[in-house]
């Protein structure tokens, strides 16, 4: 029997409603299939499951608003026969997640934060093994981080949300800065030769190169991907990179594009298009509000030369990018007129130096001179 | 090692502790001229004559206080009490007599003797015969409480009661007579600890008496299973032996008690209060138990087997502590 708790979709989100069921009891379920709407301040949010299974019961109610790791459905495993025998008696519902004595004495020799552990023994409490599971490092368990709450205003509470993120940030995070200006005219010479065999709607533009670019980079600094939880760095499963997309309305969401580092410039551009228009239309999925191991933010359409960005957390590294623009640029012994863009760097302290945010700000640099690469 | 029925080591042991030590002498019901009401006795008033082999009137109260009379008096009597129900006539020369007049005389008296009654249900002989109240014994300081569960206990477990200065009861489960098991030469009895019977690694099931047989059944269910399980056998019921039990709960972290008793102030439920006092953080589930179902022991004997418990509810109960 597996619980299907409401997800934290933000850092900042600590309720939210539910709008809709998606599936019904007895139904079968995949992961990553949507099973859930939910409202945060933010946006309807469709939510996914992460396990196989099947629909047991639904508790939550459509409209009911509900904190963040309430149970809001039961499952059974895949193979799971629907109803094991148990004549012994029911143990009472805990108002605290269930966890055998064993399981908390040796979360807390462990340091395992017992609220984050999954449970597989009876009732879906936390074992022994359960925590001694947890406790080995970067378990690709997908833990839910950064957003909304949902109601009324949206705006209010949007700005609510962001407060709070933004507040964290700055209280918990030791930020420290670098920047770096990046000559660009061989980025935009290759991205406008390959352009021009593509038609107007499937062209590529310089934000999909540069989260490529990133993204690459990200691979030899995975001090910068990942999250700070629990008093300690938990490098990112994959490089899931959050954008941040302004909203019409106003205020700004960062949801991930997946395995960029993996993915082709034409498939980026497509899975930012289409990011983008989903952001706006508030259908993002639950994946992609909390799966983000670095946010990208990119201001140069605003007109703004650099952005020293605010880090969300639990992310422990931004990365900004301004304006393209023409400078004298002088380069082996000659000065001539060259695109340039300021690339910065917010890197949360805890996790790395200067010292390494630098070099990745050289590598992001070096990388952007081999654009055939991307 | 041979083969030999728990009912026929009972006997040897008699007659092993007739014929040694000639302060000893079987005392109850029907002991003598009927051979005792589960033959434990069958023979011996010819072997051993009506001194030493007595039939009682039916008066539980009255040879129970005798044969405490006769302890004090330098004896080493074996009373047997048909089965644990008709003791409750005996209670007060158990509980208020015999238990306390160590205490009472401030340890110049002590009553060297050995009650051994029937108890446990399964054979259909109704509600008034059946009862399993070893709890209620194993409630009193002052006296041991012995439960044998094997050839080897049923063989050795007399000679060390008879040797103990204290009362001491022995509950011999009436299913139990006709078990046949391998008699390891020399055996070797203490009456202070629980054995582990089986060892394992995944759920430790605690019992005693007439359900060891079913609960080593289920630990080998169990096994087919995929679940290691260990089985624990009381043996003494009081003192309980907290070392053993605590290392088989602190080794496996999970237990389910086996009890033929109510569940409702059983010796299970001491089990598991002593397991959450010395255990608790061992715990990676919460305790089960298999008890007797709340009600008078049936006649019928689909509802009797009903009614206790059975090998299936013990694999249903550990498996419930799995997720």
């Amino acid at each position: 029997m597996m619980e299907f708790k409401l997800p934290s979709l933000g850092a900042d989100m600590d309720q939210g409603k539910l709008l809709e069921w998606k599936v019904k009891p007895g139904e079968a379920v995949k992961r990553g299939q949507v099973i859930a709407v939910v409202d945060t301040s933010k946006a309807a949010v469709d939510v996914e499951i992460w396990h196989d299974g099947t629909v047991e019961e639904l508790i939550t109610k459509p409209g009911e608003t509900i904190a963040v790791g309430t149970v809001m459905a039961k499952l059974s495993g895949a193979g799971e026969a629907v109803a094991a025998p148990t004549p012994a008696k029911v143990v009472p519902p805990s108002l605290r997640k269930p966890a055998s004595p064993a399981a908390r004495k040796r979360a807390h020799e462990l340091d395992v934060d017992i609220d984050r552990v999954s449970g597989t023994g009876p009732h879906g409490a936390v074992t022994l093994d359960d925590v001694e599971k947890a406790a080995k490092p970067a378990s690709p368990t997908p833990t839910p981080t950064p957003t909304p709450t949902p109601v009324a205003d949206r705006q209010a509470e949007m700005r609510k949300a962001i407060g709070a993120a933004m507040s964290r940030s700055k209280r918990e995070i030791p930020h420290y800065y670098l920047a770096e200006t990046i000559p660009m005219h061989k980025a935009l010479e290759m991205l406008a030769r390959a352009n021009e065999a593509r038609p107007v709607p499937e062209r590529v533009l310089m934000g999909a190169l540069q989260l490529k670019a990133v993204a690459l980079t990200l691979r030899h600094y995975r001090e910068l991907n990942g999250f700070w939880r629990d008093g300690g760095f938990q490098p990112g499963a994959g490089v899931h990179v959050g954008v941040a997309i302004s909203l019409r309305q106003g205020g700004l969401v960062a949801p991930a594009i997946h395995d960029v580092d993996q993915r082709s410039l034409e498939e980026l551009m497509r899975a930012l298009a289409d990011l983008v228009k989903r952001a706006r239309a508030g259908s993002l999925r639950s994946s992609e509000m909390s799966d983000p191991t670095i946010t990208v933010t990119n201001l140069g359409e605003q007109g703004v030369e650099s952005v020293l960005g605010v880090i969300y957390p639990p992310q422990v590294a931004l990365v900004g990018f301004g304006r393209i623009v023409e400078r004298a640029w002088a380069e082996d012994g000659a000065l001539r007129a060259a695109p340039v863009v300021t690339a910065t760097l917010s890197g949360d302290h805890r996790a790395s130096d200067g010292h390494r945010g630098a070099r990745f700000l050289a590598a992001l640099r070096e990388q952007l001179q081999r654009p055939e690469e991307l | 090692m041979r083969k030999i029925s728990f009912r026929e080591a009972m006997r040897e042991a008699h007659r092993e502790a007739l014929t040694n030590d000639p302060r000893v002498f079987l005392m109850g019901e029907d002991v003598g001229k009927y051979g005792g009401s589960y033959a434990v006795s069958k023979g011996f008033l010819e072997e051993f004559g009506p001194e030493r082999i007595r039939d009682t009137p039916l008066s539980e109260l009255g040879f129970t206080g005798a044969g405490i009379g006769a302890a004090l008096g330098g004896m080493r009597p074996i009373v047997e009490v048909m089965t644990v129900n008709f003791s409750l006539l005996a209670l007060d020369q158990i509980v208020n007599t015999a238990s306390l007049y160590r205490h009472m005389s401030g340890g110049q008296f002590s009553v060297p003797l050995v009650i051994r009654m029937a108890s446990g249900a399964g054979r259909q002989i109704g509600a008034q015969h059946s009862h399993s109240l070893e709890n209620w014994y194993a409630h009193i300081p002052g006296i041991k409480v012995l439960a044998p569960a094997t050839v080897e206990d049923a063989r050795g477990m007399l000679a060390s009661a008879l040797a103990d200065p204290d009362p001491v009861i022995i509950f011999e489960h009436a299913e139990l007579y006709n078990m046949e098991g391998e008699l390891p030469e020399p055996w070797s009895t203490d009456i202070k600890s629980a054995m582990v019977r089986k060892p394992g690694t995944a759920v430790s099931l605690i019992t005693y008496g007439g359900s060891l047989p079913k609960t080593l059944k289920a630990a080998d269910m169990l096994a087919k299973e995929g679940v290691d399980a260990e089985v624990v056998d009381l043996r003494v019921l009081r003192p309980l032996d907290d070392e053993t039990i605590m290392a088989s709960v602190a080794k496996c972290r999970r237990a389910v008690i086996v009890d033929e008793g109510w569940k409702t102030g059983s010796l299970a439920a001491e089990l598991m209060a002593r397991i959450v006092e010395q255990a608790f953080y061992e715990l990676d589930a919460p305790l089960a138990r298999v008890c007797s179902e709340e009600v008078p022991m049936p006649y019928a004997k689909h509802m009797e087997q009903a009614a206790l418990p059975q090998s299936d509810k013990i694999v249903a109960a550990a498996k419930g502590l799995f997720g």
